[in-house]
């Protein structure tokens, strides 16, 4: 069966903070990045489930790509794992410190380099930041239909998509063409990497890490080789700067983000005037005599 | 009148009920209009909506731009974006606020997309001040202070749009305090011919199916609310039992609603509803940073809880280390004797 479809899936590596330890806060109040765990994006891995399953169902093509530092392609390679064919690596210091319309801008270069893709999949959010922006923001720089909050396609054709999605209080069957961007929620259970993968693709790198395991390297000329011999074996993580995409310097980075953090706070326990109440039928009555006396009950 | 634009309020309605979130979202847009001297504007999208209108006068609209189209209903995002697009262009209003539901977080990075004008998702609260860039070193004077929870809660940042107005954010459900609305209040109706084409109607909307929510959190007085601690469903009804009997609604802890043991209507967090009643019992809750983020404006809190160390405990006004098994049915049995 030939490949029929092209499905791109954007993921972003976050700092696990849903498991915030002490060390994680610095005494001043702001977060220190570098005590939490990196992990995969919990919803971007939902989205990475759901082209696993249009690969198995129509045998499309399924890309992967994140834009972060040099070390991101850690979760390339997670997702080459599991059952990803191919990944790109968007990284340059030029994207630092971007907001989610910089962000967006970026990866639609990046979707715009890569060619041409039937659908994009994105998580709904990232647990750092839980905006939910950019996956509607990439749809509009691509001027494509995006659909929120994807539980599952129903029907994948030349064309056109049929998916159901979640809304408020209920459920919504819609119908798009393609090429469309899709935001997945936590509705399938992601499948684990597989060993035969994790053998074969534990040697994808990408042109960095090429550089700095074999610092021998004398010319271009025996990195190219080596690139193109790791490509032939569908082993390189594709790795692009801001000029490789064509991004314009402007519009990427702090440069090209319109929201500026005036102020970052930690979330300090108010400590309230707290009354001890025994566990006691006694003590409860009181309680609730003082409840509705102070007309709070009754 | 200020040489600025207005504060637009986007109005998010389904089957031509207001959502509660647009009316408080109406509340603070006044005051941030009074304190800029400008006008408050409601956009009201979608078919046959006329008789919402009053409503949001009442609420402090002193403008409706009213946009009704059959291609309008249901709500999709891109005939949405395209109407507040062609209004954001002919207008120029300073702050578009809108809720942070599914509806909300999905159509304003749309347009913020299309305006290249930054957005701030998830605000607890709004206020104007002045700002100094200083990376940039520019100064800025009346912006929109937009302040949100960061890091799952852990960190609130307070972020400032400094290019293109309109300045926009989303903003949570239930932070905003709703005024009592004047009746009779009156403003301006602005009709609006939608300009609509082909390439925003591209997506087909074949089966949609909805329920109204089957509990209202943010308009309760009472709320008793359940966690991890209660054990399993069949615990939960001591929950409900009080909740009963005290006249209060049902609330729960993520933990709860992840369990299984009630849905997530009744959730009480940053992921779920803020509340602020009269009276927060939180049974078996530890009080995670996120649920506590949607429940410290209770008036008081009483928390029940075997772990005398829980952080509910620090947010609480009455502390009862206790089995929640022994101290609910003792409420009940106190409350029942003297009401």
């Amino acid at each position: 069966m030939t490949v029929s479809y092209t499905v791109i899936v954007f993921v972003k590596q976050v700092p696990d903070t849903q498991n915030i330890t002490g060390e994680a806060m610095t005494p001043e109040g702001t977060v220190n990045r570098g005590a939490l765990p990196a992990i995969f994006n919990p919803e971007d891995l939902n989205a990475l489930e759901l082209a696993l399953q249009l690969k198995d169902r129509y045998n499309a093509k399924v890309v992967v790509g994140t834009m972060g530092p040099p070390n991101a392609a850690e979760v390339l390679r997670n997702a080459l794992f599991r059952g990803a064919d191919e990944a790109f690596l968007l990284t340059d210091r030029a994207f630092a410190g971007a907001d989610t319309l910089a962000t967006s801008y970026a990866l639609s270069c990046a979707a715009k380099k890569y060619g041409k893709f039937d659908l994009i999949l994105c998580g709904r959010q990232a647990i750092d930041g839980d905006t939910a922006q950019v996956g509607p923001q990439l749809a509009e720089k691509l001027n494509i239909p995006q659909i929120c909050y994807i539980e599952d396609v129903i029907k994948l054709e030349k064309g056109k998509i049929t998916a159901k999605r979640a809304i408020e209080g209920g459920y919504e069957v819609l119908e798009a063409p393609t090429p469309s961007l899709l935001t997945v929620i936590d509705s399938n259970i992601p499948r684990p990497q597989n060993a035969m993968r994790i053998m074969k693709f534990k040697k994808a790198k990408t042109k960095s890490e090429l550089i700095k395991a074999n610092s021998t390297y004398t010319d271009a000329n025996e990195r190219a080789a080596e690139e193109k011999r790791l490509e032939d074996k569908d082993l390189l993580i594709y790795e692009w700067s801001a000029e490789d995409v064509g991004a314009d310097k402007e519009r990427i980075g702090f440069a090209g983000s319109p929201t500026k953090v005036k102020e970052i706070m930690s979330v300090v326990l108010t400590a309230t005037d707290t009354k001890k109440v025994e566990a006691s039928e006694k003590g409860i009555s009181s309680l609730i005599q003082e409840l509705i006396n102070d007309h709070t009950l009754g | 009148m200020a040489n600025i634009g207005n504060v637009w309020v986007f109005i998010e309605q389904e089957g031509g009920t207001i959502a509660e979130v647009s009316l408080e979202l109406l509340c603070k847009g006044r005051e941030l209009a009074a304190r800029l001297g400008v006008k408050t504007e409601a956009l009201l999208i979608g078919d046959k909506l006329g008789k919402c209108v009053d409503k949001l006068y009442e609420y402090g609209a002193d403008t409706v731009f009213l946009a009704e189209d059959p291609r309008l209903e249901p709500f999709t995002v891109q005939p949405f974006a395209k109407v507040i697009m062609d209004l954001i262009r002919e207008y120029n209003p300073n702050i578009l606020l809108f809720g942070a539901t599914m509806k909300g977080r999905e159509l304003a990075p749309r347009v913020a997309s299309e305006k290249l004008a930054g957005l701030t998702a998830d605000c607890t609260s709004l206020r104007i001040d002045d700002f100094e860039d200083r990376v940039s070193k520019k100064s800025y004077t009346d912006k929109l202070m937009q302040i949100r929870p960061a890091f799952g809660g852990n960190i609130i940042a307070t972020i400032v749009n400094t290019w293109d107005d309109p300045q926009m954010v989303t903003v949570r459900e239930g932070v905003m305090k709703m005024d009592e609305p004047t009746p009779g209040r009156k403003g301006e109706l602005v009709k609006v011919k939608p300009a609509l084409t082909d390439a925003e109607t591209v997506i087909k909307v074949i089966e949609r199916v909805r329920e109204d929510k089957d509990v209202n959190l943010k308009g309760a007085q009472i709320i008793v609310a359940g966690g991890y601690g209660v054990g399993n469903k069949e615990n939960f009804a001591l929950i409900k039992q009080l909740a009963e009997v005290l006249g209060g609604e049902v609330g729960a802890s993520r933990a709860a609603v992840d369990a299984g043991w009630i849905n997530h209507d009744h959730q009480v967090g940053q992921t779920g509803v803020t509340v602020r009643p009269k009276l927060y019992i939180a049974c078996g809750i530890s009080g995670s940073i996120q649920h506590r983020a949607g429940m410290t404006g209770s008036k008081k809190i009483i928390a029940i809880n075997t772990d005398p160390d829980a952080p509910i405990f620090a947010v609480s006004h009455y502390s009862i280390v206790g089995d929640l098994n022994t101290v609910i049915p003792q409420m009940i049995k106190a409350f029942k004797a003297k009401a």
